[in-house]
């Protein structure tokens, strides 16, 4: 039986999202938000090669570890913070449930 | 069915997405293919429409589109290469691929007077003191490149961790100890100092900022796509792409179409094998628009065999 998770979108406008998401179906955050209809893009398709799905991680036990392609993609993008991550690389797992993330700006 | 084809791309190599994006990561959802790699898929690609030997214009955007009264369009590229053709298919994918602009309020004023984001003819720059900025292959190899052509090169990046060739990583720290380069880690260029043209810029790590005299600054932060002028031409867009029937794919333009990534319809997903599939079906409309008095019979390549061209795609218009 599937167990679903609570996490909260930020959107940005200051509107906040909080949307059910099931654990077992092997998904991402930027796939989440991209589901849920909230404004990312996920251009790159999860490959950590866009950065159109960067958020602020706003809880501090869920910030996670960088990998290395999304550390390297993090370091060319824009409006980057020490809590900024790439949702394409944050699996969605049962550890995540209260996660609070906000969506970074557009790049220009 | 023997139609030409002209390929008009803005990067300076066909491939779109596979080729600038990922052509070393491998994909596994091409028919056939159990494995393949981006560019390999890319490069057998090519291989395969050799015998048609379709024309190309490449490294120019594809920019204006107009329709002439005989319903044929001539489409202007952003360097004024001009093609006339009776059909139109835009394979867009993200759009075309713009160098990420840092983000810095005067950074217009300098842009080709001291600051350019690629690196063309890269003989002019020789010997000349620069700024590069970025992690990437790009920044890397350029900076690798002009300090062993007698340049001082300043290499700035946000970070110690490049993502550039490990070997390329060394060989920028070995010109580093040989006094031709100079690595500024966990640093950004954040402003810019100049009248006319760039005279200096000012570097900023999180404890100081340092001013670097210096009239030229490439900052090599990769490409990002954007759909660009394709989003002016009176098509149908809807959330950054275009709007097709199924039937054919084409747009609310008569005559022209949109396949691959670039389109939406319901049902779409965005994958190399439905492209194809949207190509094939096009290609049947377009044929009736270029032949109105034929018709078009399917033939299976098995039976007859590849029926390419002899000749050349005879030359583009002259660049006006």
């Amino acid at each position: 039986m599937s167990v679903d998770i609570t996490i909260i979108v930020v959107d940005r406008k200051g509107a906040e999202h909080e949307i059910s998401v099931p654990t077992d179906m092997n998904l991402n955050l930027m796939e989440v938000c991209k589901g849920f209809e909230l404004p990312v893009e996920g251009v790159c398709g999860g490959m950590a090669m866009c950065a159109s799905c960067q958020v602020y991680v706003l809880t501090e036990n869920h910030f996670g570890e960088r990998n290395d392609d999304e550390e390297a993609m993090l370091d060319e993008a824009y409006y980057v913070e020490d809590n900024s991550r790439l949702g394409c690389q944050i699996p969605i797992t049962l550890e995540l449930d209260g996660l609070r993330v906000a969506l970074a700006p557009e790049a220009p | 069915m023997k139609l030409r084809c002209h390929l008009i791309d803005a990067i300076p190599q066909p491939g779109g997405q596979l080729a600038e994006i990922y052509p070393k990561k491998p994909i596994y959802d091409i028919p056939g293919y159990p494995t393949v790699l981006a560019g390999e898929l890319v490069d057998n690609l090519m291989e395969q429409a050799a015998p048609f030997k379709p024309g190309f214009t490449l490294g120019e955007r594809a920019d204006s589109i107009d329709k002439q009264e005989d319903g044929s369009f001539i489409v202007t590229t952003n360097r004024g290469t001009q093609h006339h053709a009776p059909v139109v298919m835009i394979a867009g994918g993200l759009g075309s691929f713009e160098p990420r602009r840092p983000l810095i309020d005067n950074i217009k004023d300098f842009e080709d007077n001291g600051v350019r984001y690629i690196v063309k003819d890269p003989d002019q720059f020789e010997g000349r003191d620069m700024v590069i900025s970025g992690g990437g292959d790009s920044a890397l190899d350029w900076a690798i490149y002009f300090a062993e052509k007698g340049s001082f090169v300043h290499l700035v990046h946000r970070s110690d961790r490049f993502r550039a060739h490990k070997d390329s990583v060394s060989r920028a720290y070995a010109l580093e100890d040989e006094g031709k380069m100079k690595i500024h880690a966990f640093a950004e260029v954040k402003e810019l100092v100049g009248d006319d043209s760039l005279e200096a810029i000012v570097v900023h790590t999180k404890e100081d900022q340092t001013t670097i005299t210096t009239d030229l600054w490439f900052p090599l932060f990769g490409l990002s796509p954007k759909l660009g002028p394709i989003g002016d031409w009176g098509l149908d867009i809807e959330k950054n792409a275009i709007v097709v029937d199924t039937f054919d794919y084409q747009t609310n333009l008569p005559g022209i179409f949109a396949i691959g990534d670039v389109n939406t319809y319901p049902g779409k997903l965005k994958l190399i094998l439905c492209g194809f599939h949207e190509a094939t079906l096009a290609v049947q409309t377009a044929y009736k628009i270029i032949n109105p008095d034929k018709k078009f019979t399917l033939k299976y390549t098995t039976v007859q065999g590849v029926q390419g061209f002899e000749d050349q795609q005879p030359k583009e218009t002259a660049k006006s």
